[in-house]
């Protein structure tokens, strides 16, 4: 069967492409040079020089005296950097021969230009001219030297920083999701529950602390409680506001079809509301990772919160940007996860938020 | 086939009134409406826009109960939605969040029928003309494949009454004189009952074997027009060019003629 559409409809059928009407094609725009994958890579030339000149610098620029010994490591860092030039250089000159490395580098090109730059900025502010002074600023070097003495106890922390939040994130996730699906259903719980979540809810669950710690059992059940709570709102009042904002069509298409009440909430309400369920998980993972260094610090004696406390009193200023540093990494890495299964959950969407 | 000829359905509508509750009051927008719909028959509901006559498409599809009177299939009344039913709506209103084919497969899903007959889907979409499109998504479809994929949600259940609340008036024109060939062809093809509600003159007197004119809200029945005509039908063929303008007599717009 032909119709007007399918013949009209040009959207899924693409035009067959223009052969070039010379046999020779004109030559790529300078503009443009970069794009085309072929021989020199010249921003890659330039990053290369930049991480030799920072590689050169630590090594042959004297760190300042401190009155106390010198930073450890800093021959490693110099070492490294220029290990990273000369790989980067190899990578640029060999262009399009060097396979999969070269093709991943190259969108990140001038980010590799600007990296060891900055590197080479903290580097000269800290250990070769002393304008930050230590204990309080510390150099690059300075966390390899965290990493190598202290890697047990700090991966230990994240353990047990990540167990803290997978407990109260998950529990406060399904929590807050199955009571957003009941309350955006149910005409009796919306009167009755939504009320209460929208008084309690915005209260921030930090200031629950010294109540909660004051209830649980053990402070690790307090901060499971406060972290799953901080995740529990956002993704209730989103999966609530999800599941009444449902196109009312969706759900006669569906009972004229004879569907039961059931099917409705698990095959109409829930995909429908799926999109921003997601944005509520999303917030609530940004809250919880608050609480739960909140809660470390004050009262659960593990995870990088309390490595963050200890390496202050003891004035380590070094490990605590190393835990930072790892907090970070931690951080970013869970949300891009997390945005990953969205993407894939939601593989159905058009033009969703980028992460 | 999916369109083994069902028997259409029987549609009683008698005295039906039906009042909408607003803030302030009551909104009458039905007004005795008597109408028998036969098995096998092609009923169009014409009327200005505004005039309630998807009202009364929703009730006969039992989403709502009337106010007054009394609508029964084949002598049963009508109390709540029954798959024997099926409405399309001017909107496609497919799931984002499905493709094609399990689109299609909804009203097997929920009456827990879809495994034992899962090729009742394809044979659907091969009807339509969309057996390629079944792992597409919804927002890859134009408008009129999306309305035809909402047609093969209707068809694959097998309806004894196919209920179309203006399912053509979002489409371009060309694509709505295409589809309402298309829409003859299958109606032909399977036997079940249609009352389509449109405020197209032209598209009721294409199309349906009675064509009903309703008035401004609350709608009361003005006029029923009989097309006495075989099908398929030319739309220049005089008749129809007779019957439109006694149509648009009854919808008070005879000055335009």
């Amino acid at each position: 069967m032909t119709t007007a559409e399918q013949v009209l409809g040009g959207h899924l059928e693409r035009p067959a492409p223009v052969r070039a009407q010379t046999p020779r094609a004109t030559a790529v725009p300078a503009s443009l040079q970069d794009a085309v994958v072929t021989g020199l890579w010249r921003t890659g030339i330039v990053a290369a020089i930049a991480w030799l000149a920072f590689g050169a610098l630590t090594l042959y620029w004297p760190n300042k005296e401190v009155g106390f010994n010198d930073w450890t490591f800093t021959t490693e860092l110099g070492v490294a950097a220029l290990v990273a030039g000369v790989l980067l250089l190899a990578v640029a000159l060999l262009g399009t021969h060097a396979g999969a490395a070269g093709r991943r580098l190259r969108p990140a090109g001038q980010w590799l230009i600007a990296a060891p730059l900055l590197l080479a900025l903290w580097e000269l502010l800290t250990a070769k001219l002393g304008l930050l002074p230590p204990p309080f600023f510390a150099p690059p070097q300075s966390l390899i030297d965290v990493a190598c003495e202290d890697w047990a106890r700090l991966g230990l922390s994240t353990a047990h920083s990540l167990r803290l939040l997978a407990h109260g994130f998950v529990l406060g996730a399904l929590v807050g999701f199955g009571t957003g699906v009941w309350i955006g259903w149910s005409r009796i719980a919306g009167y009755w529950v939504h009320p209460v979540l929208r008084f309690l809810g915005p209260v921030p669950a930090s200031a629950l602390l010294p109540l909660a710690f004051f209830f649980a059992p053990s402070s690790y059940a307090a901060a499971v409680f406060l972290v799953g709570l901080a995740t529990f709102f956002p993704v209730a009042v989103l999966t609530w506001s999800g599941v009444a904002s449902v196109n009312k069509s969706y759900y006669d298409v569906a009972r004229t079809l004879g569907a039961s009440e059931w099917f409705l909430v698990r095959r109409v309400a829930i995909p429908a509301a799926l999109p921003q369920v997601f944005v509520g998980l999303f917030m609530g993972l940004g809250a919880s990772f608050s609480v739960l260094v909140t809660a470390e610090m004050m009262g659960v004696k593990a995870g990088l919160g309390w490595y963050l406390q200890w390496a202050q009193g003891w004035a380590a200023y070094a490990n605590m940007y190393a835990a930072l540093l790892v907090m970070a990494v931690l951080c970013s890495g869970l949300i891009t996860l997390l945005f990953t299964v969205r993407d894939r959950a939601l593989s159905w969407q058009k033009g969703t938020v980028q992460w | 086939m999916v369109a083994t000829a069902t028997a259409g359905a029987h549609i009683d509508i008698e005295g039906v009134s039906h009042w909408f509750k607003q803030q302030d009051g009551v909104l009458q927008v039905l007004d005795h409406i008597d109408l028998r719909v036969q098995p096998g028959e092609f009923v169009a509901l014409l009327g200005p826009s505004g005039c309630g006559k998807s009202t009364l498409l929703r009730l006969v599809a039992g989403l709502e109960p009337a106010t007054v009177g009394r609508i029964a299939q084949d002598g049963e009344a009508i109390t709540r939605p029954d798959p024997s039913r099926i409405v399309v709506f001017q909107d496609p209103t497919l799931y984002p969040w499905r493709n094609v084919r399990d689109n299609v497969a909804l009203g097997l899903q929920a009456r827990g029928l879809l495994k034992t007959q899962r090729s009742r889907v394809d044979d659907a979409l091969a009807l339509v003309g969309l057996a390629d499109f079944a792992k597409s998504f919804p927002h890859q479809l134009s408008g009129g494949m999306a309305q035809r994929v909402a047609l093969a949600r209707a068809l694959v259940n097998d309806p004894q009454l196919l209920v179309l609340d203006e399912p053509l008036g979002k489409l371009d024109s060309l694509t709505r004189i295409a589809m309402q060939s298309e829409l003859v062809k299958l109606w032909q093809r399977a036997g079940f009952s249609a009352l389509l509600v449109t405020h197209d003159v032209e598209e009721a007197l294409f199309l349906a074997k009675r064509v009903i004119v309703l008035s401004d809200r609350p709608a009361r029945i003005v006029a029923e027009l009989v097309v006495d005509l075989p099908y398929p039908r030319h739309r220049n063929h005089p008749r129809l060019v007779e019957l439109r303008h006694e149509a648009l007599r009854h919808l008070g717009l005879d000055a335009t003629w």
